[in-house]
């Protein structure tokens, strides 16, 4: 009974985006305010019945109901509570459902927090996520019903893919959709404004919430996704560009293009169509990225058993949602006007600058990451495309990207002088230098990894030299800088503490690809191997059983100097419904660097031990967590509080009833 | 200098940028790709020991054989048609298992490849999708949803 409500749901979900996409175009053309502003209950319907269906989806697998396919496929009775609840998504028509299910919660924010929006706009915003929410629920309940059942119903479950059932993947995908949903908030209010006409400072001034909140959402996803790849693979990686990794990286390197080309949008009026290309081309890539994960072209843990007909259909929706908003870009954009000028040398370029090259990174990874899904479909030659490509054209390309991160935020709006900018630059040149004779001194390594650690310190001398500029450190006295520092706009704190987390990234990138050693070794308990300076003894090694696995756990204690650090426990999990094996990495991590070990199958002289030593990987975690951490700090700026515009607007309420029908 | 002139200049700079990155994008694919073959185009073409190749088909039943030292895999790939023997030093990937599809990278010395790399990513359905087709030229596919 349950899953037809859910089913029941979702259609009348359908009805509701129907009335939800409607809404705006009729009101607009019949002039009729009141019929514009259905859009917002409709929205909040629309949210209310896909929660339903989404409730009832959990409750299945939940109480483990096998009439229902999905969960006979995907669940399994023995399976611990918290992967029943979040192995909902963890199957392609339960993640489907969640995708649809936070686009509705995206358009019922919208509805509830955007009533400082123009009502004609926010009926065309919220007509725009209708539209896309149609699509996929369409796709849903057409091609991936998640409510279909089965008879009679097995015993007991196909179980969970053992690899999803981990906790940082049970809430990468969440993450992961509220950022590439996000985009979609922000591609609907490009749209509403190439149709209504209007793109200026204010709008620039609405989108920024919604593209930080999913940037910071992206940022954390992928930052999630990458610690599973290094902790459950067992490769002693985190980012293996890997085509569905590059999937959800695309949207992320145009929604940090969309964040710094709204500011000059924003402030200056400048940049609004390159803004709003940004905003169609970040979702686009988003729907992209779900086209490649969901229609089985790529192999990979992502895709589950395809079906041609979901490709098919994405890749139409795609095409329609790309080509008709692209169309309507090169119709409409033409007409703006373009704002504030400015010169070569300004904050405006230097962010025009980072903009570029981002964008440029980003067709980088585009072609690395589709080069050979054309060559199979033109020449019928496979061939694959893998971290080399990757490192000697992205990674070359964000070398300009951190040199001018530094220098940007120093520069002033319209035009800057030389004069005035190259002295504060000094600060960064010291510290660039001082870090790469540091780190050719320790015994260094190649010379990317020098260059890589002097970008590193180049950024977060420019970041502290721009910080101490705002606060006039050592101009006025200390108490005086605490002051101003306390006073400073949240924004500016933001970018300070992102960059800085960028910088902090970057050593963690440089260290984990250039000092990183492993050794491989079969041990038998009591055997003893020493790996940059520490010893690791293997004690023991046995079978432990666990709720749905037996693992065969190893006992390593690691000693430096003759004194215990740590005891690891590395398991190789045995996962018996689905016959498959999992590796669960040990890591003991030291902030500075991690020792991880992982323990393989045995063999007749003993089993087969690795062990990585990761230099500064954890700062990769740190540094992510940082920029997620900017973003949330500049989502809380004063200018972005709902309740500042909506207070000026009661004192007029006269107007805002005679336009909305409110 | 006139706005139009700067405009010039951010054009140019652009353009710069594409071409830089076309530049990286065209020389990097020439260095870096690895071409996939099934086992029966490697016994028809030659190839040099210096190219590395991936190889991909079924790890064939009962041929997987450990080392001395415990880290040493010897197996067979094959496409029903021809094999080709593997070996590779080191932990194998927790989804690798024999009768099921695999692809390893590395080089082709002599008659044996010496892989460095073995990537056993699939979908539910156990097989690695150059390896479904490698099959289906050989004319030995199943059919989907072979376990």
């Amino acid at each position: 009974m349950i899953p037809e409500i859910g089913h029941f749901a979702l259609i009348l979900a359908l009805a509701m985006a129907l009335v939800q996409a409607a809404a705006a175009p009729l009101g607009a053309r019949l002039r009729d305010g009141g019929l514009m502003a259905l859009a917002r209950p409709a929205a909040l319907a629309q949210f209310l019945f896909i929660s339903v269906a989404l409730a009832c989806l959990m409750q299945a697998f939940v109480v483990s109901d096998f009439s229902v396919v999905t969960v006979a496929d995907n669940s399994h009775s023995a399976k611990p509570l918290l992967y029943k609840f979040t192995g909902t998504w963890g199957n392609h028509e339960g993640s489907m459902l969640l995708w649809v299910w936070i686009l509705a919660v995206h358009g019922a924010a919208v509805a509830v927090f955007g009533r400082n929006l123009p009502p004609a706009f926010r009926a065309w915003v919220l007509a725009v996520q209708a539209l896309i929410g149609l699509g996929f629920l369409v796709f849903v309940l057409a091609t991936s019903n998640p409510f279909l059942r089965l008879d009679p119903a097995p015993l007991d479950g196909r179980d969970l893919n053992p690899l999803l059932q981990d906790p940082g993947l049970a809430f990468h995908p969440p993450l992961l959709y509220l950022g590439y949903v996000g985009l979609s908030t922000a591609f609907s209010f490009a749209v509403a404004a190439l149709i209504e006409g209007r793109v200026n400072a204010a709008w620039a001034r609405w989108v920024r919430p919604w593209t930080l909140l999913s940037w910071c959402a992206l940022t954390a996803g992928i930052a999630l996704g990458s610690w599973w790849a290094y902790y459950e693979l067992g490769w002693g990686g985190y980012w293996f560009w890997d085509p569905v990794e590059n999937a959800s990286f695309m949207p992320w390197l145009m929604a940090t293009a969309l964040l710094h080309s709204s500011i000059v949008a924003e402030k200056r009026d400048s940049l609004k169509s390159w803004t709003v290309l940004l905003a169609i081309l970040g979702f686009s890539l988003s729907l992209l990225g779900t086209f490649l994960v969901r229609s089985g072209v790529l192999t990979s843990v992502h895709s589950f058993a395809s079906d041609p007909a979901r490709g098919v259909y994405i890749l139409v929706f795609l095409v329609i949602v790309v080509g008709g908003s692209l169309t309507l870009y090169a119709w409409r954009a033409p007409g703006m006007r373009a704002g504030g000028s400015f010169r070569p040398l300004s904050r405006e370029s230097s962010l025009l600058a980072n903009n570029l090259l981002l964008a440029v990174g980003c067709a980088t990874v585009f072609i690395g990451t589709l080069y050979p899904l054309i060559l199979d479909a033109i020449a019928d030659q496979k061939v694959s495309v893998g971290p080399p490509f990757f490192e000697s054209t992205f990674v070359l390309l964000m070398i300009p990207l951190l040199l001018m991160m530094a220098v940007g935020p120093l520069m002033a709006w319209k035009r800057a002088g030389a004069s005035a900018v190259l002295p504060r630059l000094a600060v960064s040149l010291v510290a660039a230098i001082a870090v790469a004779a540091a780190v050719a001194a320790s015994g260094g390594g190649p010379w990317g990894a020098v260059l890589g650690m002097a970008l590193a310190g180049w950024v977060a001398a420019g970041v502290l030299t721009e910080f101490a500029q705002r606060v006039r450190l050592f101009r006025v006295p200390l108490a005086e800088s605490a002051r101003r520092a306390v006073g400073l706009p949240r924004a500016a704190w933001a970018m300070s503490i992102a960059h800085l987390g960028v910088a902090v990234l970057v050593v963690g990138t440089v260290g984990a690809g250039n000092w990183q050693t492993e050794r491989e070794q079969s041990m038998q308990p009591g055997d003893t191997v020493t790996l940059a300076g520490y010893d690791f003894e293997l004690q023991s090694i046995g079978d432990v059983p666990g709720p749905n696995y037996i693992a065969r756990r190893g006992e390593v204690r690691v000693l430096q100097d003759g004194e215990e650090v740590a005891l690891l426990l590395p398991e190789r999990r045995h996962y018996p419904v689905q016959d498959t094996w999992t590796t669960e990495a040990a890591i003991h991590t030291t902030w500075l660097s991690d020792l991880y070990v992982v323990v393989g199958e045995d063999a007749p002289g003993g089993t087969a031990i690795r062990i990585h030593h990761n230099p500064l990987v954890p700062w990769i975690w740190i540094g992510a967590l940082a920029m997620v951490a900017g973003g949330v700090v500049s989502l809380t700026d004063r200018r972005h509080r709902v309740g500042a515009p909506t207070r000026r607007r009661h004192s007029a309420p006269a107007v805002a009833a005679a336009g909305t029908g409110e | 200098m006139k706005r139009k002139h700067w405009r010039l200049v951010f054009l140019g700079g652009g353009l710069g940028a594409l071409g830089l990155a076309a530049g990286l994008v065209l020389t990097a694919l020439d260095d870096t790709l690895v071409f996939f073959h099934d086992p029966s185009t490697l016994k028809e073409r030659q190839f040099s020991p210096e190219q590395r190749l991936r190889v991909g088909g079924l790890v064939e039943e009962n041929s997987v054989v450990r080392g001395g030292d415990g880290l040493t895999v010897r197996f067979i790939i094959t496409d029903l048609a021809h094999t080709v023997p593997v070996t590779y030093r080191g932990i194998l990937p927790d989804l690798f298992r024999e009768g099921q599809g695999v692809v390893a990278e590395g080089y082709l010395k002599g008659s044996v490849f010496q892989a460095d790399e073995v990537l056993a990513k699939h979908d539910e359905n156990y097989m690695p999708r150059e390896v479904a087709d490698a099959l289906k030229k050989s004319g030995n596919w199943k059919g989907e949803g072979t376990e």
